[in-house]
């Protein structure tokens, strides 16, 4: 066999661990989206600001230091405590659980019914304020996330593989990439086992389901969007904390969203293994026309190959692999 | 408590009790459409109660008032002799109300067997982290309210579905699924709206036999909405009729059937 061919493999195996972190954050969409219709945009927001906090607890940074130091005229910094990245992630999780509760009474509830463009368009508003909230809060600067995973390529991998063809130097594969992966998919499995064995799960399906049936069984809808909120926030927190320790807590974060928006079409916005499929065809999509082709035409595909895919899709299949189908009744 | 609240035995040796539920002069408007105008009538502790009336009578409209999707302008709910403030459907819900749906409200991308669970809900108690975890309190709370589950299931006949997606069933299966929903609440009272419309006769006399058995085997207070007046009249211990938002007959099925007003309203009388 070639190197060529090897080289193929490696480059699906990345492609498939990237996809596995789009996924993540398509993940939020999908939950949000199936649960109470609407199209969340702060998602990707969400994911940063949950990173920023995590970070901010680690280092046990003071909120708002620079707020109050300008409006008192002190230097507070820092509490001059390490929080233990456990439980660190624990506190980030409870702030992302009070900021469903705070959308959920402050969004949502006042916009019950309304059409989803105008939900849309608060998510617009929520993701603009939490971008602003989150730097006053933890301070705009570059900030590095490590959380105790191992990064850098995998050297025993590297090689214990080296030498299988000739030219070929040895798999090279993230360490961190791995690990993304084996969280995620057990992120997933989770999710799912949740969603099809509890009442909340029950629950949450058949919010997703019908409104109206559902109240008549005695679900609250609004108990629920708290619920759901959470969940995101929970997602946005993991895939926050991936991707922030993979290339640092910053505000191109939030742009990770861009790129769940052709796994949502790919995959459809209701549907949760959609979002994972979507996701893997996207990741190895991107990686092997990058490739393949990539250099016959001057390179740097993956900025657009993902969105060229989803257009091609909804031409072809408007719903997405898995969503559901689209019946207009006339 | 009030003069109508001693308790009677019916013919075929039910005891119907006291009012479970009392609607006291309600009115309803949907902007300047009156829907409802100044209804009273209640329902009894394990009675058939039904509701009947042409279409656009307001039947619908007074299922929802009880069912606390719309609010009455005017009136008074009483329930279980006390009188109800202003509730949202799931807290009804969780009071002992559950219900049917004239054009099914099922879940439809999920099993029979997870649709009637839905309807367990409000009598599971564990909260979000016993769930979680899931060995432990919410594994056998799950267990304890499948039993009951699946003696709904036997009940109504539908083993054979039980891993169905409800989406994929005929009508009358789905109608069945969603009052096996409807019981396995065990609910204090029992509304159906229009529980056999766009049935074949074979159908209607399933339900119909399912609606008694019902009421007979867990003595379940049941109030109905048909506008098939054959139906009705075998099955209920007492109609109500309406027609134009307004009540024009309440009383045994027989006292109905030789009311002028009623007649008149079935057979399109002009109205002045």
């Amino acid at each position: 066999m070639s190197a060529n061919f090897f080289y193929t493999i490696e480059v699906i195996a990345n492609g498939l661990m990237t996809g596995v972190m789009y996924s993540l954050v398509a993940l939020g969409f999908v939950l949000i989206f199936k649960a109470s219709g609407v199209f969340n945009y702060a998602q990707g927001v969400m994911a940063l600001f949950a990173a920023m906090t995590l970070v901010g607890l680690q280092n046990g940074q003071i909120p708002f230091a620079h707020l109050i130091n300008t409006i008192f005229g002190t230097h507070l910094d820092k509490f001059g405590w390490e929080v233990p990245t456990f439980l660190a992630i624990i506190l980030a999780l409870g702030v992302m659980i009070g900021f469903a509760f705070l959308v959920e009474r402050y969004i949502l509830k006042h916009l019950v019914n309304q059409d989803p463009i105008i939900l849309f368009m608060a998510t617009i508003g929520l993701a603009y304020f939490m971008e602003g909230f989150g730097d006053l809060m933890w301070g705009s600067d570059i900030k590095k996330l490590d959380v105790g995973l191992p990064q850098g390529g995998n050297v025993w991998l590297e090689n214990a593989t080296e030498g299988w063809a000739n030219g070929f130097y040895g798999f090279y594969i993230d360490n961190l990439d791995m690990w993304a992966t084996v969280i995620a998919v057990a992120l997933v499995a989770s999710l799912i086992a949740f969603s099809n064995y509890t009442k909340t799960g029950r629950a949450l399906r058949a919010v997703a389901d019908d409104n109206q049936a559902a109240l008549s069984v005695g679900i609250s809808l609004r108990k629920i969007w708290v619920i759901v909120w959470s969940l995101a926030g929970f997602v946005a927190l993991v895939a926050g904390i991936m991707w922030g320790a993979k290339s640092g807590v910053q505000f191109s974060l939030s742009l990770i969203a861009l790129k769940a928006l052709p796994v949502l079409m790919l995959g459809g916005f209701t549907s949760i293994p959609g979002a994972i499929v979507g996701g893997m065809i996207i990741g190895v999509g991107e990686k092997l026309f990058e490739f393949a082709i990539g250099p016959y035409i001057g390179g740097a595909t993956e900025n657009w190959f993902a969105y060229v895919l989803a257009l091609i899709f909804l031409v072809f299949r408007p719903q997405g692999l898995f969503g559901e189908k689209i019946i207009e009744r006339v | 408590m009030n003069a109508t609240a001693e308790s009677y035995v019916t013919e075929d040796g039910r005891t119907i009790g006291a009012p479970v539920l009392e609607m006291k002069n309600i009115t309803l408007k949907f902007g300047g459409v009156t829907a409802i105008s100044d209804i009273s009538f209640d329902i009894r502790e394990g009675e058939i109660r039904a509701i009947i009336g042409p279409n656009g009578a307001g039947k619908s409209s007074m299922l929802n008032v009880i069912n606390g999707f719309y609010h009455p302008q005017e009136g008074e709910i009483w329930f279980h002799g006390e009188k109800r403030a202003p509730m949202k459907p799931y807290q009804i819900a969780q009071q002992g109300i559950a219900r049917t749906f004239q054009n099914i409200a099922l879940f439809k991308g999920m099993s029979t067997l997870d649709n009637i669970m839905t309807g367990r809900f409000t009598h599971m108690k564990t909260n979000m982290f016993w769930q979680a975890v899931w060995k432990g309190p919410a594994e056998r709370e799950e267990n304890e309210n499948r039993d009951i589950v699946e003696h709904v299931i036997d009940f109504l006949e539908i083993q054979a579905i039980r891993k169905t997606p409800v989406g994929r069933l005929p009508y009358g299966l789905q109608k069945r699924v969603e009052l096996g929903r409807a019981l396995a609440a065990q609910p204090k009272l029992l509304l159906l709206d229009e529980p056999m419309a766009g049935m074949n006769v074979e159908e209607k006399e399933d339900m119909s036999r399912f609606i008694l058995d019902v009421n007979d085997e867990f003595g379940t207070t049941i109030a109905l909405i048909e506008h098939d007046m054959g139906v009705v009249m075998d099955i209920s211990d007492r109609v109500v009729v309406m027609d134009y938002g307004k009540k024009i007959g309440d009383g045994t099925p027989d006292e109905v059937r030789n009311n002028q007003d009623v007649i008149d309203a079935y057979l399109g009388v002009a109205h002045d």
